[in-house]
């Protein structure tokens, strides 16, 4: 009983079923139909197989720079785009600094306060480079190594430690383990790498933004440190989120339930604080409001207040205006292709445990 | 893991470790989406344990196949939100560097 064009039901269950009304006092139809049988009693298959969803799939990107996009995702469900979203957050990994070795601390910055600094500065290092440290034992492929020691000296002007300072050492740590050496062996360190990382990628793995305040030394204060990155997601810790954040929002449609004219439409013209309406010239004096920006609408709902029966807002309940913003380790394309393959392979992880 | 019954494989609960609402919402609308699915429905035991029970009620089919299926039906949409993601981007950036030129332009 599939019928080509979608669906043929009435129109008001098309409304409920497609999108979501934003009316004065509350939204309504907000659930949806999760069930695809919802409307099998009425011949009316609404359910979505893959053929069906690859057909109408699609995606439109509005803006696209090294650390920000924005696209429109048409087409797929609330769960799957909220999926996409919730792995950006907190499950695609990233590099971030770890653990901490403090040779001098003399700042007023108190060591864990200053870790915990140094812990969320972004770095620019590709994480699918590295592996995930198992065991405690840090080599090339798992930990990247930085030095910092930055001294005041006495009776000179207080000086600010930035991030850019922050000094990467592709041969691994310099500190040596407090063990008793025995003679002959060279010195143990607290890495253990087998090769020098200077060829791991096309840039050094230093710091995203070489701006970023660690902290503020006063004349005679000076610290020293060595910092190892490891690679973790943001579920662990939100210092391995590759995003600032990332976020979706339906898009909103904005409908004259009746013709608006002259002096209604200059009111509702200068009720939109987001300038949603325009005016359009009928001539001889005449002026009609029209829906020219739908997209600027930020569902303030002051056109429906006090009456909403000149305008309807809704949500077109399967369109996305998603928004992501990357922290700078990998451009935020990739980031969205790393997340759905993440889904993917959690996928295959059940697919495979179930066998 | 999956708790069924020895006698009736229509009915089961999957039991999934590390998983949390983000694989089990997906799964839930994929299953929702299969005529031989009675029932679905997930729920998070205990909010401090990374474990999510997904239960499948089918028609008749064993429970195991119609959710192994609802999971290859979610890899396939995955990659082909990828493959258009992919192409989208890529035109996006064929047009673009037209307009950086120009920016270029303006600033000699």
């Amino acid at each position: 009983m599939e019928n080509p064009g979608g669906s043929s039901l009435p129109a008001f269950l098309e409304l409920q079923r497609t999108r979501v009304l934003c009316k004065a006092d509350a939204p309504t139809h907000t659930e949806g139909f999760q069930y695809s049988g919802a409307f099998a009693a009425m011949g009316v298959d609404t359910s979505v197989s893959v053929e069906k969803f690859c057909s109408n799939f699609k995606i439109e990107i509005n803006r696209l720079t090294e650390e920000d996009m924005e696209f429109d995702m048409i087409g797929v469900d609330a769960s799957i785009a909220n999926a996409f979203r919730r792995i950006l957050i907190s499950e695609v990994p990233t590099m971030a600094i770890e653990k901490v070795f403090m040779v001098d601390n003399t700042s007023v910055i108190a060591d864990e306060v200053l870790s915990h600094r140094l812990g969320l500065i972004p770095l620019d290092a590709d994480p699918r480079l590295f592996e995930y440290i198992s065991d405690d034992v840090p080599n090339e492929r798992n930990t990247i190594v930085y030095k910092l020691h930055v001294s005041c000296e006495k009776g000179s002007q207080r000086l600010t430690v930035k991030s850019g300072q922050l000094e990467w050492l592709p041969e691994g740590s310099q500190l040596t383990m407090a063990s008793p050496a025995q003679s002959g062996d060279n010195q143990r360190t607290y890495t253990s790498f087998g090769q020098s990382q200077q060829n791991t990628s096309e840039r050094p793995l230093g710091v995203k933004y070489k701006d970023i305040t660690i902290a503020r030394l006063g004349p005679g204060q000076a610290i020293e440190l060595e910092a190892h990155a490891v690679k973790g997601v943001g579920k662990v810790h939100a210092k391995w989120s590759p995003v600032a954040t990332a976020w979706y929002r339906m898009l909103p449609e904005v409908v004259l339930l009746k013709e608006i004219k002259d002096g209604d439409a200059e009111e509702l013209v200068k009720k939109c604080p987001v300038n949603v309406f325009d005016i359009e010239d009928l001539g001889n004096g005449k002026k009609r409001a029209v829906v020219a920006k739908p997209r600027a609408c930020t569902l303030c709902r002051e056109c429906v207040r006090p009456t909403d029966d000149q305008v309807e807002l809704r949500r077109v309940r399967d369109h996305f205006i998603f928004t992501i913003e990357s922290t700078g380790a990998l451009p935020p394309e990739v980031l969205f292709t790393e997340a759905v393959k993440i889904l993917e392979e959690k996928c295959e992880r059940v697919i495979s445990e179930l066998s | 893991m999956e708790h069924g019954s020895l006698t009736d494989s229509s009915a089961s609960t999957f039991s999934i470790m590390e998983e949390d609402h983000t694989l089990a919402n997906s799964v839930r609308f994929v299953l929702n989406q299969d005529p031989r699915v009675a029932f679905c429905g997930y729920s998070i035991p205990h909010p401090a344990d990374n474990k999510v029970n997904i239960r499948v009620q089918t028609t008749g089919d064993p429970a195991k196949d119609v959710m192994k299926d609802a999971l290859q039906d979610l890899m396939v949409m995955g990659q082909h939100v990828r493959g258009t993601f992919d192409k989208a981007v890529a035109d996006f950036k064929s047009k673009m560097p037209a307009e950086q030129m120009d920016v270029d332009v303006n600033q000699q």
